[in-house]
């Protein structure tokens, strides 16, 4: 079966209070989507809903096969300024979810993580302390964790926040890779249009509650839609 | 100082203490590092007075006060991580209030029972005395069970001290990874408490940590170095505490407290000379 998540009339509430309904969508294998709206428009929500750390007020997902293999970057990460550890123990921690019930980390293991901090351009900075790199250089660390952790699935929210332009554009071409080598599923959070939805074969358009309504489709037929004229006042 | 030294070894109450002291500083300063950056040392701290109040009251009733007090006290650390989990501020005050509340009830049990003496002084502050062969039994087999526990654990530990969304959100059992945490810090303090005191125990998890944490990088030297801080501390401590009759837990945190101004300063003087 090609199809990894499809979420059914969702919707997200905060104390009651309803910030998300009727999302509809689905992921397929070898896709990325790409989630995008205005800023509280309930997208970091729906994420932490997908990966089950905030409950749905309505509505359900099914087909989320294996939710173990799943890899994520969080949009705010709740590390500690201070945490005594090394760039390649933060990446390498990213494969506990397969470990299963080995108690320690396989010479696979490590090498997944080696390839990983290669991808992100990270090597000169691996035996660096994590508490004494940069933020750009913390993010790209962060996804290299992120991709350890996928199996099917890989949900980014906001990548590209405090990097440079010229990392951002070889982040994206890396996502694009991987979705052709891997036949996984990508979820992308983004702001930045230009590059997310030059690689995205489904774009999500959320609109706050008691707005508009959503968009889910094709990359083609959104940019014909008004909802993406308004949203981008007529860039592409 | 060498007669002093063969005088203590030929002691065997001082020779339990010398093995239930180290083994307590390693498996304390395996858990404190978790125990610092997840902000849980008040956990530590509340179990600590809790540990104290049933102590209190297995001794006014006569029960074995170990036996009796590792279970209330493990029950106790879910319940406090329960609390500290669902708000950060308000459980604090919560823990806090714990643990006055245990501490003020100990004390007025042993008031009741048998008076404010000596006991509870040694109770409160640490006392080598008090080891007898069952404990040391317990405290071994309890610390080795924990540091193969650990070492068993350690990757999961790591990431769940990193960055517990990111080990629950990727599917991995954080919260059981938690309690685990939890559980064996609950029986440090209380194995601890007889030589470290009530009111000290906890700083046996917290100081070696700390004190590592200015100058090492990585998590496992800090480990590494936490467990030679503790151990040398531990060993100091006792002595001091054997040559001038001061309670053990106080001897034991002072020594810390200068190994951490000492640590302070070798980090200070890095930065200098870069
Ligand atoms: N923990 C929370 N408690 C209460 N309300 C929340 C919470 N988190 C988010 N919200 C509310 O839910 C709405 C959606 O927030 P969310 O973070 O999902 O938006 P977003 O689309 O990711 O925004 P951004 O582009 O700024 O990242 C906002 O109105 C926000 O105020
Ligand atoms: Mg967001």
């Amino acid at each position: 079966m090609n199809e990894l998540i499809n979420g059914k009339n969702i919707a997200i509430s905060y104390d009651g209070k309803k910030i998300l309904s009727g999302v509809n969508f689905t992921l397929n294998k070898g896709e990325v989507l790409c989630i995008i709206g205005e800023n509280g428009s309930g997208k970091t929500s729906l994420v932490k809903s997908i990966l089950g750390m905030k409950k749905l007020s309505e509505g359900a997902f099914t087909g989320i096969s294996d939710i173990s293999r799943i890899g994520y970057l969080a949009q705010k990460d709740e590390i500690q300024k201070d945490f005594p550890a090394k760039v390649k123990e933060v990446v390498l921690s990213g494969r506990l979810n397969d470990l299963g019930y080995r108690p320690f980390y396989r010479k696979k293991d490590k090498e997944i993580a080696l390839e990983n901090i290669k991808k992100l351009g990270i090597e000169a900075i691996m035996n660096k302390s994590f508490n004494e790199i940069s933020g750009g250089q913390r993010q790209r660390v962060l996804i290299a964790r992120a991709l350890c952790a996928t199996g099917e699935i890989l949900i980014l929210d906001e990548p590209e926040a405090s990097l440079d332009p010229v990392v951002t554009k070889s982040l994206f071409s890396l996502i694009k890779e991987i979705k052709n080598d891997n036949n996984i599923g990508i979820v992308i959070v983004s702001h930045n249009l230009n590059t997310s939805l030059d690689i995205a074969d489904k774009v999500l358009h959320l609109k706050a509650f008691g707005e508009d309504e959503h968009f889910f489709g094709n990359l083609i037929d959104y940019k014909d839609s008004p909802l993406a004229k308004g949203f981008m006042g007529g860039e592409i | 100082m060498i007669d002093i030294i063969k005088e203590i070894l030929s002691q065997p109450f001082m020779v339990r203490a010398l093995i239930v002291g180290v083994l307590l500083a390693i498996c304390s300063s395996f858990l404190g590092v978790s125990l610092i950056l997840k902000r849980y040392s008040m956990i530590g701290d509340g179990l600590s007075h809790v540990g104290f109040g049933s102590l209190a009251i297995a001794t006014a009733m006569n029960w074995a006060p170990i036996s009796v007090s590792i279970p209330v006290v493990v029950i106790s650390a879910f319940f406090l991580l329960r609390i500290s989990e669902n708000s950060k501020i308000k459980g604090d005050a919560a823990i806090a209030m714990i643990s006055v509340v245990s501490l003020a009830g100990g004390v007025m049990i042993i008031s009741i029972s048998t008076g404010i003496n000596t006991d509870v002084c040694n109770y409160m502050f640490g006392s080598i005395l008090g080891m007898t062969k069952s404990d040391l039994h317990l405290t071994i087999i309890l610390s080795i069970a924990i540091m193969v526990a650990y070492i068993l654990l350690y990757n999961r530990i790591f990431a769940v001290t990193l960055d517990e969304t990111f080990t629950k959100a990727t599917g991995n059992r954080a919260s059981l990874y938690n309690s685990t945490i939890a559980i064996m810090t609950a029986i440090i303090i209380v194995l601890g408490m007889r030589m470290m005191g009530a009111m000290l125990v906890s700083s046996l998890i917290v100081m070696p940590s700390l004190t590592a944490m200015r100058v090492c990088k990585s998590f496992k030297t800090v480990i590494i170095n936490a467990v030679v801080i503790s151990v040398s501390c531990v060993l100091i401590g006792i002595f001091i505490s054997y040559t001038m009759a001061t309670p053990t837990g106080a001897s034991i945190v002072i020594c810390n407290f200068a190994m951490f101004i000492f640590y302070h300063i070798i980090s200070r003087l890095r930065l200098i000379k870069k």
